[in-house]
């Protein structure tokens, strides 16, 4: 069984052409970075306000909680028959395909980033604010760095949520390497199906290991205490820990 | 939504049915798995980071593609509910031993040098002592892993395991979106009542927790 696999994903025949694993992975990194961009632009605005002034936790706290349990691919479907026929033609599949992805990302990162800004330490708030900041410089020089490291293991687990989830827009005629699943289940091919499946794992696996690399150099090392004395990222450390769970 | 549940009350019991049994049972054998694991990973603190950093991998690894990858390793066919219950209790697996491992570490040194001085050792003191403090810990790590699977179970639909999902896929052949309806409010209110429950014996399981809040 596991010899058909590779075969499978060894033959060059699979990998060109317009519906070629080649192809069909380009169309899955393009359906989940556009809506981890998005996913972005959403949660970490409305995350640092939330967090810098302390306005509507109770209501984040409780919805990001309840979107949890909102299954991703019943939601899909849904929007597909109700509303796919208000859309311009171009985005019947596409509109609620992305929509759900970003509904899937939103939660973890604005939950991070709020989480974030509300654990660094009061004393630098204070230090900064009698340094003279204003409300934006403190955001931005004191809190926005401060809270970096959770805020990136934010969008990491929102991008491996919606790198995995991407497979199934492929159930509503869309690409991506969903498609080896979908189809291998319909023309009865284990072979392919299983090929698609370990693309997608392979994927998620190599992003995570790529985005733990950057996640490593971006935050400063001022907080990650890379080169200073490693007792000034307990904290951090905790804090990591707690919102992971 | 309605008029479904009325014409189809069998099929739609089959399924929530089934959609319980597949979430539930691999948090409750992740568990138990998770439970010794985690105990060496807190108890030999060397072996912590390549335990949490393998569990953190196979996290990683998307449930669907888990789900469909199964059968090549148990030799079971593609549309067996086992594949999905494996699947599922090794993603519990993953999320639990780290939980485990963090809630036992969070039990105070000097609660544990108490404990032995009272006599308590090896494998009573795990019981009695270390494992009763770390349940909020590990509750909250079970909400998490409980609540999601619901989630990921529906995705099984894709490659046709029968439960809740099926209303999802039922509803999108037959262009019908309260039968999809249906689905999203049964799984949202299957989730809701798991939540419930876990955090119910969370708190009967720590008594203490209440008389301290009471003072």
């Amino acid at each position: 069984m596991i010899n058909g696999i590779i075969e499978w994903l060894s033959d060059g025949e699979h990998w060109s052409g317009p519906d070629g694993i080649t192809a069909r992975l380009l169309e899955h990194l393009q359906y989940s970075f556009s809506a981890l961009a998005v996913v972005l632009l959403i949660g970490i605005p409305i995350g640092l306000y939330i967090g810098h002034t302390g306005k509507g936790s109770v209501a984040i706290a409780g919805s990001a909680n309840a979107l949890r349990a909102l299954p991703t691919f019943g939601l899909l479907l849904y929007l597909v028959i109700g509303y796919g026929d208000k859309l311009p033609t171009d985005w019947i599949y596409l509109g609620p395909s992305l929509f759900v992805l970003v509904v899937l990302g939103v939660p973890a990162v604005l939950s991070n980033t709020y989480a974030g800004v509300q654990n660094v330490d009061p004393a630098a708030r204070d230090a900064a604010k009698g340094m003279g900041m204003t409300g934006m410089q403190v955001l931005l020089r004191v809190e926005l760095p401060n809270a970096l490291p959770l805020i990136l293991s934010g969008v990491r687990s929102a991008m491996l949520q919606i790198i995995a989830t991407a497979t199934v827009v492929a159930y509503v005629t869309l690409g991506g390497l969903g498609r080896f699943i979908i189809d291998g289940l319909s023309q009865q091919d284990y072979f392919q199906m299983a090929g698609g499946a370990i693309l997608v794992a392979v994927l998620a696996v190599a992003l995570d290991l790529a985005f733990a690399v950057i996640q490593r150099y971006v935050v400063s090392r001022g907080i990650t205490g890379r080169y200073a004395a490693p007792a000034a990222n307990a904290d951090v450390v905790a804090a990591e820990s707690k919102a992971s769970v | 939504m309605i008029n479904y549940l009325k014409n189809n009350p069998d099929n739609v019991s089959e399924w929530f049915f089934a959609h319980v049994w597949l979430s539930v049972v691999p948090v409750v054998l992740g568990l138990i798995i998770a439970l010794p694991i985690g105990w060496v990973a807190s108890h030999y603190r060397w072996t912590y980071p390549p335990i949490t950093n393998l569990a953190g991998l196979l996290y990683t690894v998307p449930s669907l593609a888990l789900f469909i990858i199964m059968p090549s390793i148990l030799g079971t066919k593609i549309l067996s509910p086992i594949n999905m219950v494996v699947a599922l209790t090794v993603y519990s697996v993953a999320l639990l031993v780290r939980v485990v491992a963090d809630g036992l570490n969070s039990v105070a040194p000097d609660v544990r040098a108490a404990a032995t001085a009272m006599g308590f050792t090896g494998l009573g003191r795990f019981l009695k002592v270390d494992l009763p403090i770390a349940v909020p810990v590990i509750t909250a790590g079970l909400r998490v892993a409980t609540v999601s699977n619901v989630s990921l179970v529906s995705i099984g639909a894709l490659i046709g395991v029968p439960q809740l999902g099926s209303l999802f896929t039922t509803g999108f052949s037959r262009y019908i979106p309260g039968i999809v309806l249906l689905g999203i409010v049964l799984c949202l209110v299957l989730a809701l009542v798991l939540d419930g429950l876990i955090i119910l014996g969370g708190r009967l399981l720590t008594p203490w927790q209440r008389a301290v809040a009471k003072r």
